[in-house]
């Protein structure tokens, strides 16, 4: 599902030149979950771009359902994307002028690939029926959160990358909402890629890989 | 993929209604300003086409008389037997309405143009007197004649058969004779056949619409004004919109919309809305054309003798440059936003307090535009000569002023900040210094339309005081009285002379000189005159020189129009050629004027007769008794120099109002500016205020601080407008006005006026604080609290 060879990236120019992944390789495979850890600044979150096609490597493969993201034109990269992977952001990226209903629906009908039942279903499930008329500014954090998960799976991806999914949430609520994420992942066979800094987020995963200095220790 | 996404962006919209209007009221008022003065312009030269279609004035060499107006009928006879193909013309004006007769066989124009209804003959017989006028002309001439109504015909003439016309205006003779394209090979020569006539080439006819260029250049820049200051209205919002938007834009490219599908779509959606800004544009520069147009008709009529339709039509050359502008101009704002989306990183921060924030950069790169603009704005003032070059130095003063504005408001609001020492203040200026970029535009717009009101005050306000000095040189004598005979003018001469009274007879006819059409007037020299005029320029023994028929005296305009000026020689009559002792101000009048001795205008035109007295008097309604009961002159023939003095400052009043209104359109746009700079900024503020209300200060008096802070940077935009104003003044003065008009003026100041200007502004920008500040007053605590929320 995800291949990810020997992958180099830095920021800066120079001497201000800073290396975040110093050769990290991966691979996961299709309906597996795996958890990225590490500390702040260890090129968690970058790996996580770069595994979605929003940033590219300087140097490494990423390969997605066989396909080479780097060989890919920003057009061809997004709509890969659009169809074929979905990403929950830590600061949840909803847009704020539309409802939570359109929200949800929103990367699903960017595919054309709505299935309303499948939405009722993750709604129901996420505990969202009775917000869906609201906009994001009227939603609690844990709400928002549930939304931007919603709006990730009703796109139905092969892949599904989340950065620090339940980071503003409270204990209970996001232990709930990894729950209703894992089961609803496991239904439509995704693959799972989490970001996280929590041990105890990790431990519910498949497998956990550690980056320390942009590496994988 | 498209239309999801189309939603997406045009959802922004629905929930900030008033960026929406921002944009909107902003187009459509740029918009409505620009085509209300080109829909006015084209009108008026819509109205010049018609005249010369109908006159074919500029189109043919012509024959006219060497002296006075009247070619005998004999003349043409001859002519026509000499073989010179010639068409007679009648040119008389009854009702206020210039009626030209023509022979419909012979005229190259036909009847200018007209098309006799079906059953209805060019030809008129008997003691028929049928003429073809628009609608308006026919009101004016009323039971005069029989009017077919013609619109196409020109404002202000109606056009018959020469034969209808004589009849009408009991004149057995013609005005000029129309030379037709084609003639004979060989002809005797006009000297030998028609000495009293001469041959005018069609170009040395005055062409109206060139005369009024210069006007309609005027409104035009005035125009172009109005649309800068809607277009930072626009430009202003579009950035704030991109700004809010950048979250969603990032959100929807991360989400997978490829950049260039996604740029497309805001291309689209921007212009589309600002499609719907341009038609509501267009409909209000209409209304307030409509609204204008009779004023403007009158300052054209006042100021240049033509004659303009007060009636609008939508005409595509106006309503489609205004659309094509607004698209244009949206375009522009829109490119650099564009840009910046399509170069942002798809990662890049989303926050939109960091385009209000960094000012640093754009206002270094504004500071070398503005000195730039400000250098060549220097320069401009030595070399410039010409219309053009004077309205290029205008630009680079009005932009390069605008352009500084901010940066100088930036040092002294930091100058000023260094000087506060209590917390409040020392945060307020530095707040206030923080708002800068979000409301430069808006300032810059305030600043532009305040420097417009001061600099174009400034000339109207001279050009009054000037004009006011000139109406008591010109209307010294306190009765004026209007001779219709020959008898008339002799028997008022006697009782005057009798009774020792100072009287100035005047004599007048047109004339030609130096290629353009000139008033010729015969004056009695005297103590009054040389007491009352004063000269622009002037050799010594003017008016002795003048009295013994040695020299004459030009006004400005013949002057500036035929390059001449004192000691030049001018020909008054084909053997008569004397120097110019002087040049006088004349304002207000398009003609040119040659003023010579009552002698030698009596010498050269034995069959004139002084038509108006001017008459020296203390008790003017004693003597307007006695002249009507001893010379029996109507009483009606006698006006007091007061009233006249009232009528022509009516005209001169009437002859501003159309810059007056776009004065106060430009202000009001300006204040709109600013209150929907401040209304979109309302909501990226709460964060900013939020935490000074959580240290203790209420809403109240915060509320009060955003409406000072308002106001202190409009006082700052005054203080900055008031120079930018006088520069624009002195170039309107000392550049345009020549150019434009053929008379310079002097340039007062008028302190008080800037004050009541600027008090104008502040009121304005009080208005357009009032709601911003009123609202955050209102702000509810939860909304304020919610900055606080790490949930957000």
């Amino acid at each position: 599902m995800l291949e990810i060879g020997s992958v180099k990236k830095s920021y800066g120019d120079g001497a201000a030149r800073v290396p975040v992944l110093r050769g990290v390789s991966l691979e996961l495979g299709a309906g597996q979950t795996l958890a990225l850890t590490g500390e702040s600044g260890s090129g968690k979150s970058t790996l996580l771009h770069i595994a979605a096609g929003l940033e590219a490597p300087d140097s490494g493969a990423v390969r997605v359902l066989g396909q080479d993201l780097t060989a890919m034109d920003d057009s061809a990269r997004a709509t890969f994307r659009r169809t074929e992977i979905a990403l929950v952001f830590q600061q949840f990226n909803l847009i704020p002028s539309l409802s939570v209903a359109a929200n949800i629906s929103f990367q699903a009908a960017l595919s054309g690939r709505v299935d309303q039942p499948y939405i009722d279903r993750l709604v129901q499930a996420l505990g969202l029926a009775d917000h869906m008329k609201k906009y994001p500014e009227a939603l609690s954090g844990g709400q928002q959160q549930r939304v931007a998960i919603a709006r990730a799976l009703a796109a139905k991806p092969k892949l599904m990358l989340a950065d620090e999914p339940t980071g503003n949430l409270d204990e209970q609520t996001a232990d709930a909402v990894l729950d209703q994420m894992l089961e609803l992942v496991s239904l439509s066979d995704a693959s799972l890629l989490v970001v996280t800094h929590s041990p105890k987020i990790a431990a519910r995963m498949g497998r956990t890989l550690h980056l320390a200095g942009g590496q994988v220790v | 993929m498209i239309r999801t996404c189309l939603v997406a962006l045009l959802s922004h919209w629905r929930r900030n209604p008033i960026q929406l209007f921002a944009y909107l009221a902003g187009l459509a008022i740029a918009t409505g300003l620009w085509s209300g003065v080109q829909a006015i312009n084209s009108e008026a030269r819509a109205s010049y086409d018609a005249a010369a279609a109908t006159l074919g004035e500029g189109q043919f060499d012509r024959l006219i008389p060497r002296q006075g107006d009247a070619i005998a009928q004999e003349t043409f006879v001859v002519l026509r037997r000499a073989g010179w193909l010639v068409s007679p013309v009648l040119d008389v004006t009854l009702n206020d309405v210039r009626v030209i007769g023509v022979d419909p066989v012979t005229s190259p124009t036909g009847l200018g143009g007209v098309t006799p209804p079906e059953g209805t003959s060019l030809f008129t017989t008997g003691p028929d007197t049928r003429l073809f006028a628009n609608r308006n002309s026919a009101r004016a001439l009323g039971d005069l004649a029989q009017v077919i109504i013609d619109d196409t015909v020109a404002p202000g003439i109606a056009i018959g058969d020469i034969g209808a016309v004589q009849r009408l205006s009991g004149r057995n003779d013609l005005s000029t004779l129309v030379l037709l394209p084609e003639q004979p090979l060989v002809q005797p020569d006009l000297a030998s056949i028609a000495p009293d006539l001469r041959l005018q080439p069609s170009q040395q006819v005055a062409d109206v619409a060139q005369l009024t260029d210069s006007f309609h250049l005027n409104l035009t820049a005035f125009g172009l004004l109005s649309f800068a200051v809607g277009l930072f209205i626009v430009h202003s919002t579009i950035g704030l919109a991109f700004e809010q938007r950048r979250g969603m834009i990032r959100t929807i490219r991360s989400l997978g919309v490829p950049l260039r599908v996604l740029v497309g779509l805001i291309v689209v959606e921007m212009l589309a809305l600002a499609a719907i800004g341009a038609v509501i544009g267009i409909l209000l520069g209409y209304l307030m054309a409509a609204l204008l147009l009779p004023d403007v008709a009158a300052t054209l009529r006042g100021l240049y003798g033509a004659q303009v339709s007060g009636t609008l039509t939508l005409r595509p050359e106006w309503w489609l440059s205004g659309f094509l502008l607004a698209m244009l101009g949206t375009a522009f704002a829109l490119a650099g936003r564009i840009w910046q989306v399509a170069s942002m990183p798809l990662l890049a921060s989303a926050r939109p307090r960091a385009w209000v924030m960094s000012g640093a950069a754009r206002f270094s790169a504004q500071a070398i535009v503005a000195c730039v603009l400000l250098s060549a704005a220097a320069v401009l003032v030595i070399v410039a000569e010409g219309l053009i070059l004077a309205f290029a130095l205008l630009g680079c003063l009005l932009i390069g002023g605008a352009l500084a504005l901010p940066v100088i408001a930036a040092r002294a609001l930091a100058w000023i900040e260094r000087g506060a020492t209590r917390p409040i203040w020392q945060w307020f200026w530095a707040d206030t210094r923080q708002q800068l970029p979000g409301l430069s535009l808006a300032l810059m717009a305030l600043l532009l339309a305040v420097a417009a009101n001061v600099g174009v005050s400034t000339m109207v306000s001279s050009f009054r005081l000037t004009f006011v000095g000139f109406l008591d040189q010109r209307l010294a004598p306190e009765l004026f009285v209007q001779a219709e005979t020959p008898q008339e003018s002799a028997a008022l001469d006697a009782f005057l002379t009798r009774e020792g009274i100072e009287a100035l007879p005047l004599r007048s006819t047109p004339t030609q000189i130096e290629g353009q059409s000139v008033r010729l007037f015969g004056v009695r020299v005297g103590s009054t005159y040389r007491v009352s005029w004063v000269f622009l320029a002037e050799r010594p023994q003017v008016w002795d020189d003048v009295a013994d028929g040695a020299a004459v005296i030009v006004n400005e305009q013949l002057a500036r129009r035929g390059n001449l000026w004192v000691g030049d020689m001018v020909e008054v009559a084909p053997t008569v050629t004397l120097p110019i002792a002087a040049v006088v101000g004349d304002y207000g009048n398009p003609q040119g004027q040659v003023v010579m001795s009552e002698a030698l205008f009596e010498t050269l035109h034995p069959d004139s007769y002084p038509g108006q007295y001017g008459i020296r008097t203390d008790d003017v309604t004693a003597l307007r008794q006695r002249i009507a009961d001893e010379v029996g002159i109507a009483k009606n023939a006698m006006i007091h120099q007061a009233a006249i003095k009232a009528a022509s400052l009516e005209v001169f009043e009437r002859t501003f109002t159309v810059t007056a209104a776009l004065n106060v359109l430009t202000l009001g746009v300006a204040g709109f500016a600013i209150l929907m700079s401040l209304l979109t900024l309302a909501d990226l503020r709460v964060p900013q205020l939020a935490p000074v209300w959580a240290m203790g200060v209420t809403r109240r008096r915060l509320g009060g601080l955003e409406l000072l802070r308002a106001l202190g940077l409009a006082g700052l935009v005054f203080v900055f407008a008031i120079p930018l104003g006088l520069a624009l003044a002195w170039v309107l003065l000392t550049l345009v006005n020549v150019e434009a008009f053929g008379w310079q003026l002097p340039m007062f100041l008028f302190p008080l006026e800037y004050l009541r200007l600027g008090a104008y502004a502040l009121g304005a920008v009080t208005l357009a604080a009032a709601w911003p500040a009123l609202r955050l007053i209102r702000t509810p605590p939860a909304a304020l609290l919610k900055v606080f929320a790490n949930e957000r």
